[in-house]
């Protein structure tokens, strides 16, 4: 098995901890705030205020279940237009109370349903990169999972990416990539290493700024492992962030997505 | 402030036809055909229907060259009926255009001037074959890359313009979509220009892996700089138009067009039935369903597109 399908599996693991077990060890009074105000509260992505050390933010993350039954309600971590709206409600209530937001992405992809295409998946999608990319307070992303297309993307355009040991961010999964592709979805494994979808690749090429050692013992047998290390980052970034005028910080927000592509030039 | 231009420009806005209903009620008249083998009776290749009940009706031979068939309705068109906004005189079906026949309909005689010509695709993933793929598709295609942008001008109104193109890889984005279109609002924010984009696409060019991905992020936030100096963006959705650009540009003008019956979605089709395990909706993700969902502003057949287009810069005009 390729280093990259290693973990696709982990990071896929029921067990893995979710955003809500993350927002638990990293930050202290969580309320959760529900609903974009439009159509619903979407269940997959949670959001709300928090204070870290003593420093009020916004979080928002997606959410995944342990349990069949949670995975049932969360819809398996993948949200609908009404979860984007939430969130971008909320990043928006942090704008103005010059609160800096953190994210937390882990999941397939947004939901393909025909509810979803009916309320404008593509448009909610769209408004939060836009959004995103002018939002006057600093955003950091943190990539617990996996990182699916647009649908991770939408969360996650902010002024730094970090990701865990074993978190992902690609086009699409390994499987369709394969399929599609090859039209063979058993190439998983090669499409994986091909697409370099795992942290370590992934900062290679300036997608993400910082990596998260996981415990040997596996990301839930020590959670602390690795949250302390996310601890001591947000220590250090928040502060230093939150210091840069609106400016300096919208024009390296717009730098950072700037500068991808890879073409000649005659 | 007067809009002189704007009295002459209506006059030419082709009067609504009257939709052929033959189609409807060819559709009504059509028998249910059945399996002949009856519930109980054993098929002979098991529980699969034969496969010549199930065969589509495609329609009479093309003779020569001056005819053309139209994947609609199946009917043999003479070539010169289509004229030069590729419409299906029996269906009303649109065909896809190429940049230049686009820029044809579209912009005043001799007013478009290109940007970015000069660009083409590296290979950030190290895709195996990649510069295989890309030369194919150039040679198929005859052009360099899936977009055309540059300025123009449309009944005088000067305007930056971004063509995508189906005929390359399927309109895909990639480094080079990205970069063309980026730049392309980027000089439009710099001149003060207002800037239309004609999208077709079958979202991100998957060979290009995470940096294709990253092309949605640079392109919006070059839109949010043109949106906060306060100038224009007309989107012009064209069939299809899927994936991460629905899930980026195309969704974020200030005006969004769609021709008929464009297919205008995030997910796939066959994702979604794949994951709700039912049927879709008819018309699902066409630009009615778009319009019906109020995620279009208007729905503007292609002989009117050029005389709209000039009507909304005429009056996007800066006052004073």
């Amino acid at each position: 098995m390729t280093e990259a399908m290693e973990s696709v599996k982990i990071a896929r693991k029921a067990t893995r901890p979710t955003t809500k077990d993350f927002i638990d060890k990293l930050f202290d009074n969580f309320l959760e705030f529900h609903g974009d105000r439009y159509f619903a509260d979407d269940k997959a992505i949670i959001g709300g205020i928090a204070s870290f050390q003593g420093i009020p933010v916004t979080v928002i993350g997606i959410q995944k279940g342990h349990t069949l039954e949670e995975n049932m309600a969360y819809n398996f971590g993948q949200p609908s237009p009404d979860g984007y709206r939430k969130a971008l409600r909320l990043m928006k209530q942090a704008e103005k109370f010059k609160r800096p937001v953190i994210t937390f992405i882990c999941t397939a992809g947004a939901y393909p349903g025909v509810g979803a295409e009916e309320r404008g998946q593509g448009e909610a999608i769209a408004r939060n990169l836009m959004e995103m990319s002018r939002l006057k307070t600093p955003i950091i992303s943190i990539f617990t999972g996996e990182g699916g297309s647009g649908g991770a993307l939408a969360l996650s355009v902010s002024d730094e990416v970090w990701m865990l040991e074993h978190g992902l961010f690609s086009v699409l999964s390994p499987e369709g990539f394969a399929s599609i592709l090859w039209r063979d979805a058993s190439r998983a494994a090669e499409a994986a290493e091909l697409m370099k979808m795992n942290a370590k690749e992934l900062a290679k090429k300036d997608v993400c700024e910082k990596v998260f050692t996981e415990s040997e013992e596996g990301l839930e047998n020590d959670l602390d492992f690795t949250t302390d290390q996310i601890k001591e980052a947000l220590a250090e970034a928040l502060p230093r962030l939150q210091s840069l005028n609106v400016r300096r910080l919208l024009k390296k927000r717009y730098d950072r997505y700037r500068k991808f592509g890879d073409f000649i030039e005659k | 402030m007067k809009l002189p231009n704007l009295n002459e420009i209506k006059n030419r806005l082709v009067p609504a036809k009257q939709e052929p209903v033959q189609q409807a009620q060819k559709k009504k008249k059509k028998k249910k055909r059945t399996s002949p083998y009856l519930d109980y009776m054993e098929h002979p290749k098991g529980k699969e229907k034969s496969s010549f009940i199930k065969k589509k009706k495609r329609g009479p031979a093309i003779p020569d060259d001056n005819w053309v068939k139209c994947k609609k309705c199946m009917n043999l068109v003479y070539k010169k009926d289509i004229t030069e906004f590729k419409i299906c005189p029996n269906c009303g079906n649109h065909f896809r255009m190429t940049p230049a026949e686009r820029i044809k309909i579209t912009c005043d005689p001799g007013s478009f001037e290109e940007w970015d010509a000069g660009l083409s695709t590296a290979d950030p993933m190290g895709y195996p074959d990649y510069d295989e793929v890309i030369k194919t598709a150039q040679e198929k295609s005859g052009i360099r890359e899936a977009v055309v942008t540059g300025k123009c001008t449309i009944d005088g109104n000067p305007t930056a313009i971004a063509i995508m193109d189906s005929h390359f890889m399927m309109g895909s984005m990639g480094s080079v979509v990205g970069e063309k279109i980026t730049r392309a609002f980027e000089r439009a924010t710099n001149a003060e220009l207002p800037i239309i984009v004609f999208t077709v696409s079958g979202g991100a060019r998957m060979q290009e892996g995470i940096i294709s991905l990253m092309q949605m992020a640079k392109v919006s936030e070059a839109v949010a700089r043109h949106d906060d100096a306060g100038l224009l963006y007309i989107t012009v959705i064209t069939d299809p138009t899927t994936g991460g650009v629905t899930a980026s540009f195309a969704m974020l003008g200030d005006i969004i067009i769609a021709e008929p019956k464009a297919l205008i979605g995030f997910a796939g089709q066959r994702v979604i039935k794949a994951t709700i395990n039912q049927d879709l909706p008819q018309g699902f993700q066409r630009s009615e369903f778009q319009l019906e969902h109020g995620f279009v502003d208007r729905i503007i057949k292609r002989e009117n597109l050029k005389t709209e287009l000039a009507i909304i810069l005429e009056l996007h005009k800066k006052q004073g």
